[in-house]
């Protein structure tokens, strides 16, 4: 791979990611005021955030209970793990802060160091 | 509104502290501005510093310059698009499939133009750099913001814009960041392992800004639904296009469905029972919207 052949598939990568962007405004710019795309406007962010979160949280694992006999310790080390109920646990506790507090930072900060002493400290 | 500095007044007083604070001739200090987007985007950079140096990290083991991961960071800017593009560069791709598997893996970002076509209008050559930096994070600060921009005042609609640059410049300065930490230390010094997971509380907290904006159910239950049924039905690497396609297909539905039910001649009336699990007073709201917004 030469640089030149990079440079180029750099400038294709960012041009395709740019269009992405900006083709609602090149072909919809001019009916910004239509009822439609002021409906639009006003519901999507919250569909895309409730699509964000869903999709972020599913890497979360599900507990293993193939086994009917190891049933109990499937469970303990889906308790133990981060990528299991941490995920879950530490996303209830952002919304729960936020909900109490609505602070943000305060949320989003005690959310995101409980994931890490989860996945740092606990289980596999 | 989400924003820190005045998440705690905020409860009373949804319209935005920088227009209270100045009267509405007054554009808003630029000093307060940086302030204000430094505030907004420290979640993201919490979540861009260490995906970023996980980039930069992942272009070391390409046997190319490191400065062409920093030109990704600067002329990309687009998380997934540029681990992709990572992975393309070390298989030798063409142009072509760069371009085509670039396009599909955006594709989102589609929808997320549609929503802000107001916000940005009339912002000049700043409305390139806008449309350029509308990553997911971008995109969910941006949409959380209180709505001045859809005042008729021009003050405001200016200031919106002007912070609205200042957040999207200092999303791409965290991931820039981030990126040169990755290239330079191949790793970093202390264990941040799930440090990412700020990104998914970003989410989660602008999830519920938008539930107290809008204090509508239905929009949050299709959501749910619409992914819901996308975890079932496709493949993960299709998961967040599809289902954002599918809630855009179905308010697109949803709204021809009330138009259709408007009586011909008379006023808009609200109605209890438009689709899905709809809410009285919702085709108010939307009418009233840009009134909605002016009153605090």
């Amino acid at each position: 791979m030469t640089t030149l052949h990079a440079l180029l598939l750099i400038a294709v990568s960012a041009g395709a990611t740019f269009t992405t962007r900006a083709l609602p405004f090149v072909f919809l710019s001019r009916h910004s005021a239509h009822p439609l795309i002021l409906h639009m406007g006003r519901y999507l962010p919250a569909i895309v955030m409730v699509v964000l979160i869903i999709v972020s949280l599913s890497a979360m694992q599900l507990p293993d209970l193939s086994e009917s006999a190891h049933r109990i310790s499937a469970w303990r080390s889906w308790l133990e793990s981060a990528e299991g109920a941490g995920m879950l646990v530490a996303a209830a506790c952002v919304a729960g802060l936020h909900l109490w507090r609505r602070n943000a930072l305060l949320s989003i900060a005690v959310g995101t160091g409980l994931y890490m002493a989860w996945l740092q400290l606990g289980g596999t | 509104m989400s924003s820190p500095s005045t998440a705690s007044t905020s409860h009373a007083s949804r319209g935005d502290t920088t227009c209270a604070d100045a009267p509405p001739q007054q554009p808003v200090s630029g000093r307060h501005l940086w302030q204000q987007a430094l505030n907004q985007t420290l979640p993201v950079m919490f979540g861009y510093i260490p995906l970023g140096a996980a980039f930069g990290v992942l272009f070391t083991q390409l046997p190319l310059s490191p400065w062409l991961g920093l030109l990704m960071s600067l002329v990309i800017l687009a998380g997934a698009g540029q681990f992709l593009a990572v992975a393309l560069l070390g298989a030798g791709a063409g142009i072509t499939e760069v371009f085509v598997a670039t396009l599909l893996l955006n594709s989102r970002h589609l929808f997320y133009g549609l929503s802000l076509l107001d916000r940005f209008r009339a912002a000049g050559l700043g409305k390139l750099y806008l449309i350029f930096g509308l990553t997911d994070e971008t995109y969910s600060l941006l949409a959380s913001l209180p709505r001045s921009g859809e005042r008729d005042d021009p003050v405001a609609r200016r200031d919106d814009q002007r912070l609205m640059l200042r957040i999207t410049f200092l999303n791409q300065s965290w991931w820039v960041l981030g990126t040169l930490l990755g290239l330079a230390a191949g790793q970093l010094s202390f264990d941040s392992s799930g440090i990412e997971f700020a990104l998914t509380a970003l989410f989660v907290v602008l999830g519920i800004e938008q539930w107290f904006a809008l204090r509508e159910r239905w929009p949050f239950l299709l959501g749910l639904l619409v992914t819901f049924a996308g975890l079932w039905l496709l493949p993960k690497d299709q998961l967040l296009l599809g289902s954002i396609a599918a809630a855009c297909a179905l308010l697109l539905g949803q709204y021809h469905y009330q138009r259709g039910k408007q009586p011909p001649h008379g006023k808009p009336v609200p109605r209890d029972d438009h689709p899905p699990h709809g809410k009285s007073g919702a085709r108010q709201t939307r009418h009233n919207q840009a009134s909605e917004h002016t009153t605090p």
